[in-house]
């Protein structure tokens, strides 16, 4: 194909979006309804999986070793624990740091209860492990592991934390999954439909362009530009307002519902867009070449 | 030489059915002017549908320009409209394009320098007597003048077969005429024409080839023939 043929389909793109200004509004504004609708969905799943790993990363188990074990052997263990991938951190806590947390959350104000103690430390032989796990799923492994290190006397694990935020990350997972699935063909579907009607609209201009001549490829390649056009607007135009609204959305949630300050973080914007930005114009100019390419296939072997 | 060679062609649009071309032997030689005359279902359409391989015959065999059109591979085809311009009754210009682009569009889909088509539209356009319109839409002309486009845009290529259905069936006769004479140029010029029409007074006036059809069958052929 000519540089010229390539240049002069571009331009012919770009009018056919003008001479139907109509269907290219109607399917600029379907595909940006999506894309929105996308973005939307994306950063609630995002944010979602963001504060369920928060949760995630706050469970952890609790390794006891045996009496004699001493301090040594029970850094190594901890070392061989830190290299695990499932493993995200391990805290050592001292027989003093043990006393000194339960003394803070035992007695709080009322410090003269353990006067009586003295030097005397009760946890003497409660150094530990704290172990955060990367993954909650991986918490029943992680903790058969520990509990066959012979020098382990007891593992301390939060069974209703971690099986609680396994099941939810499933089911978001699933369920972000399905309405993705819906969501892209949905929206093939309806931008092939606005191509059909585009490419019926100009049927007459394809016949002619066949009876003079023209191969499929230079009947093929306008439309297929003006489907990615259409993906391409239809996608930076909801991809912009999102990012307004997004960053407005969280000011209003963290001011209207402050209770939820402690409770959730939401993701920075920029953060989001990393995944977004990228995926949704994909997503614009695939669906709006795809819709385009196969709608106008069909009719060129008509 | 046979530049179209019918041999032994039908064409049924459903098997069993009478079919719409029947056993079709015919030759048309480089240069002629024919005109291909009879009733409605006589299958003028039909056979202006082969020469454009819109359809591929049932039975028997198509060679225009020694290429069978009957074996012609689908990408084959654009090259080989290439060789052909097309006339139709109802003009088919684009009506959002202007006269310049109409004609362009012709040399635009075969790939033509842009320097190329430059030069060729305005002679292109003078030929038919409408340099100075070039700037006009469709609507703002009339039935001949739109016809004269068409014309226009057919030839831009140097068709060696020119192609006309009903050219003048939604014209007066003095346009009618005008359109006759470009064809006729056209032909003077070296191009094969082949005209299906139901104008009696331009076949009879014209006294060129007239191949009348009636049911399928080719009822005469005769040279400096009139309309039956």
């Amino acid at each position: 194909m000519r540089l010229s043929t390539f240049f002069y389909s571009i331009r012919q793109g770009f009018k056919n979006i003008g001479r139907n200004k109509m269907f290219s509004l109607a399917s600029i504004a379907t595909m940006a309804a999506l894309i929105f609708l996308f973005g939307l969905f994306y950063a609630i799943v995002a944010n979602f999986n963001h504060i369920v790993k928060s949760a995630e990363e706050g469970v952890a188990i609790t390794v006891f070793f045996n009496d004699d074990t001493s301090e040594e052997e029970i850094k190594r263990i901890g070392e061989d624990l830190k290299k695990r991938d499932d493993v995200l951190k391990a805290v050592y806590v001292s027989p003093e740091e043990a006393w000194a947390n339960f003394q803070e959350e035992y007695f709080g104000d009322n410090q003269e209860l353990a006067e009586g103690f003295k030097d005397d430390n009760p946890l003497a032989k409660s150094a530990n492990y704290e172990v955060y796990l990367r993954e909650v799923e991986s918490q029943d492994e992680l903790v058969s592991y520990c509990e066959n290190i012979p020098e382990v006397r007891k593992v301390r694990k939060s069974d209703v934390v971690a099986k609680t935020l396994s099941s939810v990350n499933k089911l978001l997972w699933y369920g972000s999954l399905g309405v993705i699935i819906i969501l892209l063909g949905v929206s093939i579907f309806l931008i092939s439909s606005t191509i059909t009607v585009g490419v019926n609209v100009r049927s007459e201009e394809i016949a002619i362009m066949k009876y003079i001549g023209a191969k499929d490829g230079f009947v093929r390649l306008p439309f297929v530009i003006e489907g990615i056009l259409i993906g391409l607007i239809g996608a930076v135009i909801p991809l912009v307002l999102f990012y307004f609204i997004y960053n407005k959305v969280v000011v209003y949630i963290m001011t209207k519902f402050s209770l939820l300050n402690n409770l959730v973080d939401f993701l920075p914007v920029s953060e989001v867009y990393r995944v977004l930005l990228p995926v949704g114009l994909l997503l614009g100019v695939g669906i709006g070449f795809i819709g385009s390419f196969v709608t106008i296939r069909k009719h060129l072997k008509a | 030489m046979s530049l179209i060679e019918f041999r032994d062609v039908s064409e049924r649009y459903i098997k069993g059915a009478t079919p719409a071309i029947d056993h079709l032997t015919f030759d048309i030689d480089n240069g002629e002017f024919v005109f291909i005359t009879g009733d409605s279902g006589s299958g003028k359409s039909t056979l202006i549908k082969l020469l454009l391989r819109e359809l591929t015959p049932t039975s028997g065999s198509i060679t225009v320009a020694g290429m069978d059109l009957g074996k012609m591979k689908h990408r084959k085809i654009p090259l080989y409209r290439r060789k052909l311009g097309v006339v139709f009754q109802e003009f088919r210009l684009l009506k959002d394009r202007n006269i310049y682009e109409n004609v362009a569009f012709a040399q635009r889909v075969t790939e033509v320098k842009p320097k190329v088509i430059k030069k060729k539209v305005p002679a292109a356009l003078s030929l038919v007597g409408l340099a100075q319109k070039y700037k006009s839409f469709p609507d703002e002309l009339s039935g001949g003048e739109q016809q004269r486009v068409a014309i226009a845009r057919a030839l831009i290529n140097e068709p060696a077969l020119l192609l006309a259905d009903e050219p003048t069936g939604n014209l007066d006769p003095s346009n009618s005429w005008e359109i006759m004479h470009l064809l006729e140029e056209a032909n003077e010029r070296g191009t094969t024409v082949v005209v299906v029409t139901h104008n009696q007074e331009i076949v009879n006036e014209m006294k060129k080839r007239v191949i009348t059809l009636n049911k399928g069958v080719i009822i005469s052929d005769e040279q400096g023939g009139e309309y039956k």
